[in-house]
């Protein structure tokens, strides 16, 4: 639709560009939003207020002060996995990009198997953790990556199973045919507002809110980073911008988690009555802004709850949410082939 | 059920975010601390008859205090010169200081007093150590004591 036509190698830097601006203002608007500011206020304090307008530069500081801090390696580490697995995790989130779309164009590409790429990379992230957790040479970051292992098994498959219900109402895998057949669903024989399936797929949407809250290890699902009892997990032997790297996958991914519930139960770009290049244009605000709100969910969430225990955690995941997810696909098959 | 307690939860996070925070941005907003606050320890030079007291009470051991004896006029006329310990040094080591209060408490002879003035930090811990002139100072920031309640007993003696 954009009448602008680009050499592959073109296209592909402008893409990679964006992405790698994108996870860092990802990181950056989600720390600040909601880790920062957020959180202070449901703590009934300000937060940071010294660093730009109301600590707005905090995070850019602590960034600055990451990058000037000595890289150590721990003694006994495997100095290349111990060297490579903050790069591995962050590779997960920035794979998860290549399929979330922004608007009719705006998509890095447009995968007939989007949903699918998009689950299977971001398991990509456990390698990372495990390689970490092994190479520090430290029980602590050790049990962290084991439970982070355990924990991100277990809550695959409810993921996976919850979004299978959207894809067998879509009746597609491709991100972009998800959008567009919310856009021209009905509910009940209304059109005006498409079909966000939000409300056919409510059931989904919770489960699949419930299981990206432990794939993103937050609270209450951070047993594998815990504090008070492994330091900081997988990340305990970490020191400048490897840790930053961590700290940059996980807002990344959870940025990137932000935008596949948006788009696959809200609707993602796609807001009524806004059509061709101008849907170019406003996609990525309506997608921001579907992102902030299924945020705002994911962190209220974690800034409520205590820690689950590590077999309270196992217990939700294999009685509750897989059989769950699994009766929701069955009806949404067996009203699929009725209605 | 579970379940309604965690939506509670939610609830109660909710609107703790939509209420003002509680937080004084201290350096540019100034709260005043209340009357009886413990701030600063201030010393009433006058009054002070170098019993040691409070120097052999105070847990931490941060005051100092060295004095000698001198004659006073007189309280008579032809009588006999008076003896009074009078301060060469009291000194208190605010770095050492944990505003217990026991050396206000045990003074015989009311020297000291809580003043509510907090502001004194200082780039080098030695200069915490503040000598006599310096604890006189901050009686300037005593307040008035408070009134007594209705129906207490009136106090036997004056403060002198």
């Amino acid at each position: 639709m954009i009448g602008i036509d680009l050499a592959y190698w073109q296209s592909t830097g402008i893409k990679v560009a964006v992405v790698l601006g994108i996870i860092p203002a990802g990181a950056l608007i989600f720390g600040y939003v909601f880790l920062l500011k957020m959180m202070s206020h449901m703590q009934s304090r300000l937060g940071p207020m010294e660093a730009g307008f109301h600590g707005s530069l905090q995070l850019v500081a602590d960034g600055l002060k990451f990058l000037q801090k000595e890289d150590i390696f721990p003694a006994k580490a495997d100095r290349f996995v111990f060297g490579i697995a903050p790069l591995v995790v962050l590779m997960s989130t920035f794979l998860l990009y290549v399929v979330i779309p922004a608007g009719p164009d705006l998509i890095v590409e447009d995968l007939d198997t989007g949903i699918f790429f998009a689950m299977a990379v971001s398991s990509l992230s456990v390698l990372g953790i495990l390689m970490a957790g092994w190479a520090s040479a430290n029980k602590y970051s050790l049990i962290g990556a084991l439970r982070a292992a355990g924990q991100l098994i277990a809550y695959e498959l409810p993921l996976i199973l919850a979004v299978v219900g959207v894809i067998v109402q879509a009746g597609t895998m491709s991100m972009q045919g998800i959008v567009m057949a919310q856009a021209d669903g009905e509910i009940f024989g209304i059109g005006a507002i498409g079909n966000p399936y939000l409300f056919t797929q409510f059931f989904g949407f919770v489960i699949f809110l419930i299981a990206a809250q432990a794939e993103l290890t937050q609270a209450p699902f951070d047993m594998p980073v815990a504090e008070s009892e492994l330091v900081a997990g997988y990340m305990t032997e970490y020191t400048g911008f490897r840790f930053l790297f961590f700290f940059m996958a996980e807002f990344g991914t959870a940025f990137a988690f932000a935008a596949i519930g948006a788009t696959l139960f809200l609707g993602g770009w796609y807001v009524p009555g806004v059509e061709g290049d101008l849907a170019n244009l406003l996609g990525p605000f309506v997608l921001f802004a579907k992102i902030m709100a299924v945020a705002f969910l994911i962190f209220w969430i974690r800034f409520s709850y205590p820690r689950l225990r590590e077999d309270q955690l196992q217990t939700l995941a294999w009685k509750y949410l897989i059989p769950l997810s699994l009766l929701n696909i069955a009806a949404t098959g067996i009203l699929k082939v009725a209605l | 059920m579970e379940l309604p307690g965690l939506l509670k939860g939610l609830g109660v996070t909710f609107r703790a975010m939509l209420k003002p925070a509680v937080t004084v941005q201290y350096p540019h907003v100034k709260e005043a601390p209340p009357a009886r606050a413990r701030g600063v320890i201030a010393l009433k030079e006058e009054n002070c008859t170098v019993c040691m007291l409070c120097a052999r009470q105070c847990p931490d051991w941060c005051i100092y205090i060295e004095g000698y004896k001198d004659k006073a006029p007189p309280r008579r006329e032809g009588g006999k010169a008076r003896t009074v310990q009078k301060l060469d040094r009291f000194d208190i080591d605010y770095s050492l200081c944990m505003y217990c209060g026991i050396c206000v408490e045990v003074c015989p002879f009311d020297a000291l007093f809580w003043s509510p003035e907090y502001e004194y930090s200082e780039a080098k811990i030695a200069d915490l150590l503040h000598d006599k002139e310096k604890l006189g100072e901050w009686m300037e920031s005593v307040p008035e004591p408070l009134p007594l309640e209705v129906g207490a007993l009136a106090p036997k003696k004056a403060a002198k």
